[in-house]
């Protein structure tokens, strides 16, 4: 489905480990997002790490382009800072809901998983509204016990953005 | 479901969206410093439009030559609301028809990029070549023994599917419904040419990626917005902060002698820091703590025989070509209705591009877009204005800036080009 992150043989208890230790980073991940914190939201990043949010248009035809594109943290931070002290936009709440997360790749260059995501956005007085759908392809190291995102590829679905994407996913 | 769906009053609930031919239609007392609500919410106006505009004498971007470089290339596009494919020839020429199957009017072309060596509609598995033309109808003769089929007198060649004129310049594909529309040079005229040219003559694009998104409001804000510098210096804090564009620097909103195009120009100021200095206290978009963490998102690599840093063109009706620093693309305007519009992103760098100049334009990337910080700041205001001018009984705005002059000008705290643009609006419309 995407280019590096093929489905190779996991041991089996070492997978479910894994991936029970991926849903918490998860649920923390969209925690700290949902609750509007998107100041902490680099530090689920590595210093190198790289984040994209695309099309699955793009992802399918290899094309490099990001809704949002950061190769480093501090792209991320710079983003960060953004969103919450320079950017005009509608008040809006997010929820992401993460779920079918598949362990592919676990060795020394770190782990590899796929998730599907869904994001429902609710802004100041309209119905709450299925944002996007997409996919999750991370790899994961680990530094001081803690996993982090050295690779985060957002890809959705979701062909049509309803006006903009502000918040990340 | 379009997000113009999600606001309290639903399409369709408020007078002004319901105003039909019987309505008089009187432009405002005070000439072009008014804009009456009711260009953007009117159906019969939005009508008006479609055959007038898009399907009258104008060239409708449809694709660039870069994205279908070899014979059976095809793109999906549009001219107005109008689906539309783009196909290169067998003998390299680009040509463009509606995706409407000639014979029972089925949309055939699903796919949004691809090779073919011919098009065959689903249904009935009529056959269409590269050019648009019938070549096979199943079962024409019927079947024998049984009768059937089409009369002695059906001719393929009277039944292609319906063919668009076509225009390439500079490997940008232009298409029209109308036969009477001008030469493409003569149609942007040698103003818009100039900075049109500064992007794309003698350059071989590559493509980089795409971005679609439905923007709330009528599609005639977002050339408004392009040709409104005063709004650049004051909403967007990534201009203002990092001085992209400041009041008072080198700056130009240039018109075609129509006023329907325009470029809206900025040259980032080699002092960064006194030029934000003296305007600074105007602007509370201003931040003085915000430094980048990553300054190489920001740098602008000079590859450009221009002297602005920042050209956005907007090419009546439906192209905007952006150059705002090193990251490049266009946008495709599809009207969705009078208070939606669908937009087409393709970003695209140079084939001479090497990789860390490709990862240089990526990273810029994120100003623009429906994720960038000019480009969502634009799409939030651009949805204020449609949902103000539909749900408030109030009947319009106000474009006083500058006075009551028209198309070019120097200043930037000025709306002549959004009253250039009207001004043509009016005769081409009949309003």
């Amino acid at each position: 489905m995407y280019p590096g992150y093929d489905m190779t043989p996991v041991d089996a208890r070492e997978a479910r480990e894994l991936r029970m230790e991926i849903e918490e980073f998860h649920a923390d991940y969209c925690w700290t997002l949902d609750c509007g914190d998107v100041e902490r939201w680099p530090d689920y990043f590595t210093d190198d790490a790289v984040y994209r949010i695309t099309a699955r248009e793009n992802a399918d035809a290899g094309l490099p382009v990001g809704l949002v594109y950061a190769d480093s943290k501090a792209m991320i931070r710079d983003r960060a800072f953004a969103l919450k002290h320079t950017q005009m936009y509608a008040p809006r709440s997010m929820q992401h809901f993460v779920s079918n997360v598949r362990v592919l790749q676990a060795g020394v260059a770190g782990v590899k998983a796929r998730s599907n995501y869904l994001l429902l956005q609710t802004l100041v007085d309209g119905p709450t509204t299925l944002h996007q759908a997409g996919r999750y392809y991370d790899t994961f190291v680990r530094a001081n016990g803690r996993l982090l995102l050295k690779e985060r590829q957002c890809v959705y679905d979701t062909v049509l953005i309803a006006n903009d994407l502000v918040l990340p996913v | 479901m379009f997000s113009v769906n999600t606001v309290i009053g639903q399409p369709g609930s408020f007078a002004k969206e319901r105003l039909d031919e019987s309505h008089e239609y009187k432009w405002p007392e005070g000439g072009l410093q008014y804009i009456p609500d009711w260009v953007y919410t009117s159906p019969e106006i939005y009508q008006r439009e479609i055959r007038r505009i898009f399907h009258g004498p104008t060239w409708n971007f449809v694709a660039l030559e870069a994205e279908i470089p070899n014979p059976g290339d095809f793109k999906r596009s549009y001219v107005g609301p109008t689906p539309v494919v783009v196909t290169r020839d067998s003998d390299g020429a680009v040509r463009v028809f509606e995706n409407r199957c000639a014979h029972r009017g089925a949309e055939f072309c699903r796919t949004q990029r691809g090779n073919v060596k011919e098009f065959v509609c689903p249904y009935h598995q009529w056959s269409y070549d590269l050019q648009g033309n019938l070549q096979g109808v199943p079962f024409k003769r019927g079947v024998k023994g049984e009768g059937g089929g089409m009369p002695k007198d059906f001719r393929n060649e009277d039944h292609g599917l319906l063919k668009l004129d076509v225009s390439t310049l500079h490997g940008v594909v232009f298409a029209s419904f109308s036969k009477d529309v001008e030469p493409i040079e003569q149609y942007l005229g040698p103003r818009i040419l100039k900075d049109f040219e500064v992007v794309f003559k003698e350059r071989r694009l590559r493509i980089l990626g795409y971005y679609r998104n439905e923007l709330p409001g009528n599609w005639k804000l977002y050339h408004e917005n392009l040709k409104d510098p005063y709004h650049a210096t004051l909403l967007h804090s990534f201009l203002v902060t990092f001085g992209l564009m400041v009041a008072g620097s080198k700056n130009g909103m240039i018109a075609d002698a129509t006023g329907r195009h325009g470029t809206l120009a900025s040259a980032k100021p080699e002092d960064v820091a006194a030029a934000v200095g003296a305007v600074k206290g105007e602007m509370r978009a201003y931040r003085e703590d915000f430094k980048l963490a990553d300054g190489r998102f920001l740098q602008y690599v000079r590859e450009f025989d221009s002297p602005w840093s920042v050209t956005m063109q907007t090419i009546w009706p439906n192209l905007i070509v952006q150059r705002e620093l090193n990251t490049l693309g266009i946008r495709h305007i599809v009207p969705n209705g009078p208070h939606s519009m669908i937009m087409l992103w393709t970003m695209f760098g140079y084939e001479t591009d090497d990789e860390e100049m490709v990862r240089h334009r990526l990273r810029q990337g994120n100003l623009m877009g429906p994720s960038g910080f000019l480009g969502l700041e634009d799409n939030e205001a651009i949805k204020f204005v449609q949902e103000g001018v539909r749900r408030s009984p109030s009947d319009r705005g106000v474009v006083k800036l500058g006075g009551d002059t028209q198309g070019s000008t120097n200043a930037v705290i000025d709306e002549a080009a959004i009253r250039g643009m009207y001004a043509y609006y009016r005769r081409t419309m009949g309003l």
